[in-house]
């Protein structure tokens, strides 16, 4: 089966410059780094990892709101990236985005009626009479009552505001969603209300869905596969449960373990992995693998040798030279 | 006798638009040593309820209503000004979720370490200074000695976290309020501050009282938990009670809809409607509204936390009269 989106080593690199007239470059931050990925249509990808290590970047990449470096993005046969203005513009019907914060990505001076009817009529010529009925269609789609369609975002909640993003994301039909962080600025009770919405939403529509989040136990939740990223590279890529309860990167294993989990019964019985530092900065990657001077199990070749991202058993992908080895013992 | 009691704690907040009970009786006590944990979403009077212990909250529109909050014997809400100040930040301290709100980005660090020092204990700039270099080196902060003269800028999120932790347990305070103090930060950076935060109680025997909305941090670091709803406690009890059997409709929802306890891809449970406007007139138990189990007794009679098994209470008034199982 062809794949309905697929990256080919897609890196985003931002230069770093110096000096107000003479712009010297300095350094580059690598915040995406070679990522290659297929998606299947329908087929939502959760993709994880700590601030920093470039999972907004790569789904910007992937919507082209920011230009991929190198590589390119294939979605449904068409590749994205050498698209140019009006061809790009009109391309952007396949492809929307949510964001975090309902608060910022809505305008607060448009209606519910005016966000929804100006995302409608941005990419299908849409006669004025029809626009109240679609209007209506597609708040109650994300359980919206229409009768609110006349209010403004100040009133509404932040989870209510988060539908009504969602809303203005369908309006165009999209094919691919890419989700980020939809959830993290919502309460608890409202974040499940937002998460089976879009399961509900990716299952009925087909929608191809890129979920990004740092919260494990919402992306093992709602995902089908997990890609997890350190430093601009996926390092582990497979089913999400398996990803979640048997993790074979150690950076996996230790994210992992330092997620609480809600039951303190397992809790005391729980082997916290610790990792000791930070993060390295992008700007200046360790040589060789990333993640080696964080790495319980570094030896003297990681230093020295960048691991490759390989499939170790079907449908589980790890970027570690040691992983067959690791997966073994354990 | 606990290290903190508060007792029938309310505090309102005067506005234009009316008078938003944001804490409305709340009881509770802290033992010395023990790490309480308080749970529950915005606007629910979880901090706010830490706030007004510390004298923290604008007055007006703040005012604290009614209540006492023993410290050691003191209440803190009656206390004037220059009595609080020498319990404040030396006996108690508190940390939260931005560092930003504690550190002064204009001086280093060093000057925001010592302070406390100089102030409540007298100590001699050099020997304040060392100290703060240990307190450092304590929570972590690799070479503290040259870091120390450093501004907050100049720190990753969490060393700022930790630089405001050290900061705060400089005086070895005797009680820490801990106000989502990891919610910004990374899982494994957020690992690491809750082992150091354990690690410092065990040498010292100090309370804590967590405030937090994650049940998953809640679970792994307290022993016993308030659940607050509304500006009222709903459930209180030991950790593995609360968790294992919740004696509250508003507990059970909360634990149902989160999805690390759930089954892979099932529906989430979900709590129907919004959280409560607390400067609105409120059914007798504010969460009846979103309750499936509530009936009209639930609206009409009055509220108070009762304990159902020793240590495990309960504001549900139908659980309390034995006609809900839950």
């Amino acid at each position: 089966m062809t794949p309905f989106l697929e990256l080919r080593d897609v890196k985003t690199h931002f230069p770093v410059e110096h000096g107000l007239v003479f712009r010297k470059r300095v350094g580059t931050v690598r915040a995406v780094d070679g990522v290659s990925l297929t998606l299947r249509q329908g087929e939502i990808l959760g993709l994880v990892g700590e601030s920093g290590c470039g999972k907004s970047t790569l789904g910007r990449t992937i919507l082209q709101l920011l230009p991929a470096s190198e590589g390119t993005v294939v979605l449904g046969g068409r590749s994205l990236t050498a698209l140019r203005g009006a061809e790009l513009r009109s391309a952007r019907a396949d492809f929307q985005m949510i964001f975090q914060d309902p608060y910022a990505s809505l305008n607060p001076r448009m209606t519910v009626f005016d966000t929804l009817a100006e995302a409608i009529r941005a990419h299908h010529a849409v006669p004025a009479s029809e626009l109240p009925a679609r209007v209506a269609a597609l708040m109650e789609k994300v359980g919206l009552a229409p009768r609110y369609q006349r209010k403004y975002p100040h009133e509404f909640s932040g989870g209510q505001r988060q539908r009504i993003a969602i809303a203005r994301a369908l309006a165009v039909e999209p094919k691919l969603i890419v989700a980020d962080e939809p959830v993290s600025a919502l309460d608890v009770s409202i974040q499940a209300q937002i998460i089976n919405l879009l399961a509900k939403l990716s299952r009925e529509m087909g929608l191809t869905l890129v979920f990004i989040s740092h919260d494990l136990s919402v992306v093992r939740h709602i995902a089908d596969r997990i890609a997890v990223m350190y430093l601009g590279k996926i390092i582990e890529l497979g089913p999400a449960a398996e990803v979640f309860d048997h993790p074979l990167h150690p950076y996996t294993q230790a994210l992992v373990s330092a997620v609480p989990v809600p039951d303190p019964a397992r809790e005391k019985l729980r082997q916290r992995v610790v990792l000791a530092g930070d993060p390295p900065s992008p700007l200046n990657p360790p040589s060789g693998c990333a993640f080696h001077p964080r790495c319980r199990f570094a030896v003297e070749a990681c230093k020295a040798t960048v691991p490759a991202l390989e499939e170790i058993s079907p449908g589980r992908d790890v970027a570690c030279l040691r992983a067959r080895e690791l997966q073994a013992a354990s | 006798m606990p290290l903190l009691e508060v007792a029938n704690l309310r505090a309102y907040f005067h506005t234009r638009n009316g008078i938003v009970r944001a804490v409305d009786g709340v009881s509770f006590s802290v033992e010395k040593g023990e790490t309480l944990g308080i749970v529950g979403e915005s606007g629910s009077g979880k901090s706010v309820t830490c706030y007004s212990l510390m004298g923290l909250i604008p007055k007006p529109p703040g005012r604290i209503e009614s209540g006492t909050a023993r410290f050691d014997g003191a209440d803190l809400l009656a206390m004037k000004e220059a009595e609080l100040n020498k319990i404040r930040g030396k006996r108690i301290a508190m940390i939260f979720q931005d560092p930003m709100t504690s550190l002064n980005p204009y001086l280093r660090i060093e000057e925001q370490l010592i302070e406390p020092l100089l102030i409540h204990e007298h100590m001699p700039r050099a020997e304040a200074v060392k100290r703060a270099i240990r307190a450092l080196e304590e929570v972590g902060v690799p070479d503290a000695a040259r870091r120390i003269r450093s501004h907050p800028h100049e720190f990753s999120g969490g060393m700022r976290q930790r630089v405001m932790i050290a900061m705060a347990l400089i005086t070895q305070p005797d009680l820490l309020i801990a106000d989502e103090p990891t919610t910004a930060l990374d899982v494994t950076v957020q690992a690491q501050i809750l082992d150091l935060i354990a690690r410092l109680q065990r040498e010292r025997g100090m309370a804590v009282i967590w405030i937090s909305h994650d049940l998953g941090v809640v679970a792994s670091f307290c022993q016993r938990v308030l659940v607050m709803y509304a500006g009222r406690v709903v459930e209180s009890g030991r950790v593995e009670d609360i968790f294992a059997r919740p004696l509250h409709p508003y507990n059970r929802a909360l634990q149902r809809s989160i999805p690390a306890l759930q089954g892979k891809g099932a529906e989430l449970y979900t709590i129907p409607g919004l959280p409560p406007d607390v400067s609105k007139p409120l059914p007798a138990c504010a969460f009846a509204d979103r309750c499936e189990f509530a009936q009209p007794e639930c609206r009409t009679d009055e509220v108070v936390l009762k304990e159902i098994e020793p240590g495990h209470a309960s504001a549900c008034v139908r659980v309390q009269r034995g006609k809900l199982k839950l």
